[in-house]
């Protein structure tokens, strides 16, 4: 059992010795092996939501657990997946993917049967000995999720990974993506601001509005995908076409736009 | 402001060669590297021959390279040339390479850790500011002419840029490696050694090479003083017998040694790039 469960979670700042609101009464469970994304306008904190279940930051109040005990720490039995990919730049792809397992003590045996067995999963062979600055920003995410995979997390916290990828590439990582979770089901928590895709991936959608951040509406996506069977479509732009999934999206979005404060754009 | 874009200030470039950043290739650069050299050489050799000075005081460059020669055939100052050098080299080789292995954990134990940091940040910007020739008198008192008082002036060269630039190194590392690598359950020693210590390699390959030059530099200041051998020793006494041929001798032969050490070490920066893959 991995859930995450959010029970009360605020989180306030200080800048010049005044305090601000940043995360306020947020109550979520992402239950075990279920897929949720968190969508909301820049600066309402969903990426702290991220962090504070990774264990990089901490609730001013309330708590964050994953598997009924609380966050303290960050750990490898929760992966993170980042923006920015974050490889370590002097490792081979073989290395970056293999560190964790390295640093956390598994014998050399395992660790390479392990190391190719993802390598084959994210599709990256060839690129064994290639260093990150020599591949694209697409195969760059796919050595970051491969890393992920590899140290078997429960969890799976993922914070805009496709956002620094063109729009062709991200729509690839998306299938992709899905495709690993149908073969491999984790407890994820995607944050996101890309309408479309949270709802294409996710089983719920959270939609938060901002100053402060508090969630706004928990959509079920998962019921709409299967009653409408958006499974039977392998393609995600055959899933965009669909009525009840132009629904979803739009209703988000309305949700968003209403949070638009004015001067923004 | 408004006139720059129709008079033509900007000439167009007639040739590659122009932009200072598009490299040479190997030829041209060297018969550029001879060509200064023969210049500088026929210059000296010029003023030399005009006889502005005493002959004793401005030999020319044929009187060098025989005195050059011959300090390596008969001994000076108690040793050959290349005793004397074997003897600078040695201790120069103690004194950085004690920099080096002292500098380089304490930057980066400085970077990692904040109290550390708070704690030696502010002694160390004050002592480095020390010229490492100020340390002479403590140098003899405390270690003598041998090996040891040499070598400390050398450390007090060659250590702050090894210290910075580790430290510098490890401050810059990108905030999400480090937390990439806690996530993935990395120990602090493993942070500091696998993740801190690897992305401050360009930092630290620059520190080093500044900081044997300024060690190469101090061990001549040092011998000069606190030695009873060594090149800058050498120096000494040829000035003590007037002789300018053996004090140019001198300079030329750490002027040498001075660019072989510079050159092996940037042997080494590109070995670390090529392993890499930054050729």
């Amino acid at each position: 059992m991995s859930d995450i469960v959010f029970t009360n979670v605020a989180r306030t700042f200080k800048r010049d010795g005044q305090e601000f609101p940043a995360l306020k009464e947020i109550n979520l469970t992402v239950r075990d092996k279920e897929f949720v994304a968190i969508v909301g306008p820049s600066g309402c904190g969903k990426t702290t939501c991220m962090r504070m279940a990774a264990g990089l930051e901490f609730p001013s109040s309330g708590t964050v657990s994953v598997g009924g005990k609380v966050v303290t720490a960050p750990g490898p039995d929760r992966a993170v997946v980042f923006q920015q990919f974050a490889l370590f730049p002097w490792k081979t792809v073989t290395e970056n993917i293999g560190f964790g397992l390295v640093a956390n003590g598994v014998a050399e045996m395992d660790r390479t049967r392990r190391v190719a067995d993802v390598i084959k999963l994210m599709n990256l062979g060839g690129y064994e000995s290639a260093f990150p600055h020599q591949l694209s920003g697409g195969m760059q995410q796919r050595v970051a999720i491969a890393r992920a995979y590899v140290l078997d997390p429960q969890v799976l916290l993922m914070d805009e990974p496709f956002g620094a990828l063109d729009a062709q590439t991200r729509v690839v990582m998306q299938e992709e993506l899905v495709r690993l979770s149908r073969v491999n089901p984790r407890t994820v928590l995607f944050i996101t601001h890309a309408v479309e895709e949270a709802v294409y991936l996710a089983d719920r959608v959270v939609v938060m509005s901002r100053r402060p951040g508090m969630i706004r509406e928990i959509m079920d996506i998962a019921s709409v995908r299967t009653s409408d069977n958006w499974d039977r479509f392998e393609k995600i732009e055959d899933v965009m076409d669909q009525a009840s999934f132009v629904h979803l999206r739009t209703h988000i979005w309305r949700l968003l736009r209403e949070q638009q404060a004015p001067g923004d754009h | 402001m408004s006139q720059s874009n129709s008079s033509g200030i900007t000439a167009p470039r007639t040739a590659q060669a122009v932009d200072a950043r598009t490299p040479l290739d190997t030829g041209t650069r060297w018969r550029l590297h001879l060509t200064g050299l023969a210049a500088f050489l026929a210059l000296w050799w010029v003023v030399a021959a005009a006889g502005l000075m005493p002959k004793a005081f401005m030999p020319s460059p044929a009187d060098v390279a025989l005195q050059f020669i011959k300090l390596t055939q008969d001994p000076f100052a108690g040793y050959t040339l290349q005793t004397h050098l074997l003897s600078s080299i040695g201790r120069y080789l103690m004194g950085f390479g004690l920099a080096v292995a002292i500098g380089l954990p304490l930057g980066l134990l400085m970077g990692w850790f904040r109290t550390l940091d708070a704690i030696v940040t502010p002694l160390f910007e004050g002592l480095r500011y020390v010229a490492p020739i100020a340390w002479v008198p403590f140098a003899a008192l405390w270690f003598g002419t041998g090996i040891g008082g040499p070598t400390l002036i050398i450390f007090a060269g060659a250590f702050p840029p090894c210290v910075v630039n580790a430290y510098r190194g490890a401050k810059q590392v990108e905030p999400y490696l480090i937390e990439a690598a806690r996530m993935l359950g990395l120990s602090s020693t493993r942070m500091i050694t696998q993740v801190l210590l690897p992305a401050a390699v360009p930092s630290i390959i620059a520190g080093v090479r500044v900081s044997a030059g300024l060690g190469w530099q101090s061990l001549v200041g040092a011998e000069l003083i606190v030695a009873s051998s060594g090149v800058g020793y050498l120096m000494v006494k040829g000035q003590s017998s007037i002789s300018t041929a053996i004090v140019m001798s001198g300079m030329i032969a750490i002027g040498v040694v001075g660019l072989l050490i510079d050159i092996g070490i940037r042997q080494i920066e590109a070995a670390v790039n090529r392993k890499r893959g930054r050729a």
